[in-house]
């Protein structure tokens, strides 16, 4: 009988992880060597869903290419969408008017939250642990509901526009969304805390696994939650305000274990603080149009622009380059988990099979953002 | 005991409609159950409430190929699924549902059930050895090492329960705990004195939890670190072996839960023992595995290995010491 | 001394050609804007740049050969890669890298480092070795561009197949 797994000299063998498996939520491969259910290096390969995203914005005009970013981060689409806008209306000196900057922070932090809120229930079905996903799915599905009404999609909106948004929103919306905040509020400590976050096979799963350094996060340019499960207090929102988040009283949270458990801290504080957000602007909500005037043909003048805003994965990055045409002549996406993510190898060593696993989870990865 | 030819022969087509209905209606239960802790319905769709579900699932099971990928070895992954089963189906034979409704009561019965036991652990080794693919081989290696580490406590747990009643026979320990819970192994009084069996009851269900595979101790399915484990390479009614196998297992661990610890056929209040208390304690604790599967997430392999080496193994150890003293002193 | 003047500073022994940087360079806000087009036209240095309308405080212009020398500067500054994009100027026959570096800090600042090499013989000095992260965004733009980056431990295909023999973001590349 021949040994149904071929050692190599040193008694490793190479284990091919996806791109079809079911913890990598999509098409990402990684090559693991392995010694036993040790690894001993791992290499993620990427491309598989790669749509060379960045050379479409360079055929079409600028606004041609707004559904193209809502295909990429799929989970917080807005947050894409608003970078994208951000960085044309930087470029083209757009004003938007109040009204649409504060109905932007709305949406772009319910999709976060929803974002966060489905990263929490993937990351338990890593762990093994089912029905959570359903209890998320149960209020991310009542998120979607609302933001289907005004932008009129569910998953890959193309809701912003250059100088304000589609749609305004309505009472009904608004009446929702506090209705929302109202319903998580009171899930979260029984549904969410007591159920999982207090499990003490949770608790031993992911603390102290996958160890970042505050240092290893700067040399890989790590952002998000994971920088900020590794005690760096990095947000966009907060460090390079933009739009109308200067106006709201909200927190960053920061935790310094620097292990998966943190990553989850943060990211399960941050729907908290969403929700802040999202209750702050409701309240503040001024009145007024929500799309300024805006030429047909958009020529932004020559130029090198640059523009980043926070999503649920951490800072999305938007480096224009204008010709003085009316298409991008340049246009590259600074994703954060492409970043994220090339930490994994070498955090990745030496761990375990079923740990390494945890931890990619606990990296928040969206495949199509990767690889674009 | 009567030697007529129809005893074997309604026994047999007894225990095959009990282990093919439990293996059947098991899964629909599993998904009924899973549905309401997840607050959707479950299967509604075929038959009343979903009822005919598992026959859908069988008949499609049934008609789907075998594949038998390139590289494995043929013979040992056709047979791996049948040897999951066969010591399923063979446990129910020693196992008294009540006072005379036995297929063999044999005197060293225990014995018998963990030999069985430790054969389900070779089919998942051969399932996964043979399929070569690297995740069910990591797989078995996994499986084995967990039924190794779990099979010792159980053992030990059971040695204190065979020390008070005397006998390996299942069918006298469960006599042996008739008139009411108080005489139950699981609340046992001797001579006035409590003897802390239910610690022996915990330890013997978290065991036989593990040595069903099922979450959270799911460590050679793992469906998120290795695909489907042992399984991943099987598909038709290979697959469905496996899984009629792994539900059988439950069935057989709950069956062995309730004769040693919970006074088998025995009514909690002393009156009319009968099959039904013992359908309705196995049907419980089955119920209470299906709840810890849809409620736990997984725990890591070396920490359930941890959990019976470092936890389980003294406290069981020390459960038979102090069971023995108990027996000696009083 | 705020950060944006402590790299400014730090950076200025990088151009000693230039006259005073940190100092002279502060009015040039519109510089850059007119700059795009024809990357190739300034020269190297340190300027910076209005931050409202371009989104980065500071744009070094530097030649490929300063490249590790100002990575180890903005290191030591406890900057971090944010991305690497590459322009492709083929009027001028010209590509252009350009890096773009941010702080954990809580005061903002930007740094955009701009590099050009002929566009025949595309060679640039790996900042691997520098910033572990700008591994993945080199590769990425040897995918796309075709530019080489010297010293580089593995420049393969990240995103593209393995065995793509084009560059699709070079202008003249037609599918």
């Amino acid at each position: 009988m021949t040994l149904p797994v071929e050692l190599r000299h040193d008694e490793t063998f190479v284990l091919n992880l996806g791109p079809q498996h079911p913890a990598t939520h999509g098409v990402l491969r990684v090559k693991l060597t392995m010694d036993g259910e040790y690894i001993v290096h791992a290499e993620p390969v990427l491309g598989y869903i790669h749509r060379m995203h960045e050379k479409i914005a360079e055929a079409g005009s600028f606004p041609q290419f707004m559904p193209n970013t809502a295909r990429m981060d799929y989970l917080h689409a807005l947050a894409f969408n608003h970078g994208y806008a951000l960085v044309v209306e930087k470029a083209a000196g757009i004003e938007v008017p109040e009204r649409a900057e504060y109905i932007r922070v709305i949406t772009v932090e319910l999709n976060r939250i929803a974002s966060h809120l489905l990263w929490w229930a993937a990351f338990l079905l890593d762990l093994g642990g089912f029905t959570p996903l359903l209890y998320a799915f149960d209020d991310r599905e009542k998120v979607l509901d609302l933001l289907e009404r005004i932008t009129g999609s569910r998953l890959t909106y193309c809701y912003m526009r250059f100088g304000g948004v589609y749609n305004d929103i309505d009472d009904e919306f608004i009446a929702g969304t506090r209705d929302f905040i109202r319903r998580l509020r009171s899930r979260m400590p029984r549904l969410y805390h007591d159920l999982v976050t207090h499990n003490i096979i949770l608790i031993k799963r992911i603390t102290d696994i996958g160890f970042i350094s505050a240092e290893q996060c700067r040399r890989y340019g790590a952002t998000g939650p994971v920088a900020r499960g590794s005690g760096i207090d990095f947000d966009v929102r907060k460090n390079e305000p933009y739009s109308v988040y200067p106006e709201f009283d909200f927190d960053v949270p920061v935790y310094h274990e620097c292990d998966s458990m943190a990553r989850y801290m943060v990211r399960v504080d941050e729907m908290e603080q969403s929700m802040r957000i999202i209750e702050q602007a409701l309240d503040k909500l001024p009145d007024g149009p929500v799309q300024a005037k805006v030429p047909k043909n958009l020529k932004p003048e020559a130029g090198y622009y640059y523009s980043a805003v926070e999503t649920a994965r951490g800072s999305l990055g938007h480096r224009l380059v204008c010709d003085g045409g009316k298409n991008p002549y340049k246009l590259k996406l600074r994703s954060p988990t492409f970043s994220n993510l090339s930490l994994f190898g070498e955090v990745a060593e030496g761990m375990l099979l079923a740990d390494a696993l945890a931890f990619m989870g606990s990296l928040d990865l969206v495949i199509p953002e990767i690889d674009r | 005991m009567e030697t007529s030819i129809w005893r074997p022969i309604i026994y047999l087509v007894g225990i095959m409609a009990f282990a093919g209905v439990n293996a059947a209606y098991l899964g629909w239960c599993e998904r009924k159950g899973a549905g309401r802790i997840q607050r959707r319905p479950g299967p509604k769709e075929v038959g009343p409430a979903g009822l005919l579900q598992p026959l859908a699932d069988g008949i499609k099971l049934m008609t789907k190929q075998l594949l038998v990928p390139q590289g494995v070895d043929g013979i040992i992954f056709r047979v791996a699924p049948v040897i999951a089963m066969i010591p399923a189906i063979t446990s129910m034979v020693v196992i008294p549902f009540s006072g005379n409704i036995q297929a063999r009561a044999m005197e060293l019965s225990v014995l018998l059930l963990f030999a069985l036991a430790s054969l389900a652990m070779i089919a998942i080794l051969l399932g996964g050895w043979a399929s070569g693919n690297k995740y069910a081989i990591i797989s078995s290696a996994r499986a084995v090492s967990q039924n190794l580490a779990y099979e010792i406590p159980m053992l030990l747990t059971v040695i204190a329960i065979v020390m008070i009643s005397g006998s390996m026979n299942l069918r006298d320990i469960a006599i042996d705990q008739q008139g009411g819970f108080w005489h139950w192994n699981i609340f046992r009084f001797e001579n006035g004195h409590f003897l802390y069996m239910w610690v022996g009851f915990i330890i013997f269900f978290i065991c036989s939890i593990a040595e069903t595979n099922r979450a959270p101790f799911d460590m050679a399915e793992a469906e998120s670190e290795l695909v489907a484990g042992f399984m991943t390479e099987y598909s038709s009614m290979g697959f469905g072996l496996f899984m009629m196998g792994e539900y059988l297992n439950i069935v057989v661990g709950a069956c062995l839960t309730a004769t040693l610890f919970l006074g088998g056929w025995d009514c909690p209040f002393g009156q009319t023992p009968g099959v039904w208390w013992f359908l309705l304690k196995i049907y419980i604790l089955i119920f209470t595995v299906i709840w810890v599967r849809w409620t736990f997430p997984r725990t890591q392999v070396y920490r359930l290995l941890n959990l019976s080496w470092k936890i389980l193994i003294p406290f069981s150890l020390v459960n038979v010491l102090v069971t023995a003293a108990f027996i000696k002193v009083f | 001394m705020t950060i944006l003047e402590q790299t400014q500073a730090a950076l200025a022994p990088l151009f000693p050609a230039q006259e005073e940087p940190p100092a002279a360079a502060e009015p040039e806000g519109e510089e850059p804007v007119e700059a795009a087009t024809s990357p190739a036209e300034r020269r190297p240095g340190v300027a910076t740049t209005e931050y409202s309308r371009q989104g980065y405080h500071l744009e070094v212009l530097c030649e490929p050969g300063q490249l590790v020398a100002v990575a180890e500067i903005l290191d030591r500054q406890r900057f971090f890669i944010e991305s690497i994009a590459g322009v492709d100027w083929p009027k001028q026959e010209q590509l252009e890298v350009v890096y773009d570096f941010t702080t954990y800090e809580a005061e903002p600042c930007r740094v955009a480092v701009r590099t050009v090499v002929p566009r025949t013989a595309p060679l640039v000095p790996t900042i691997s070795g520098v910033f572990s992260g700008a591994d993945w965004h080199e590769r990425e733009t040897f995918d796309f561009y075709g530019i080489i980056f010297d010293g580089h431990p593995d420049l393969s295909r990240i995103l593209l197949p393995e065995d793509a023999d084009f560059h699709p973001l070079l202008k003249d590349y037609m599918p």
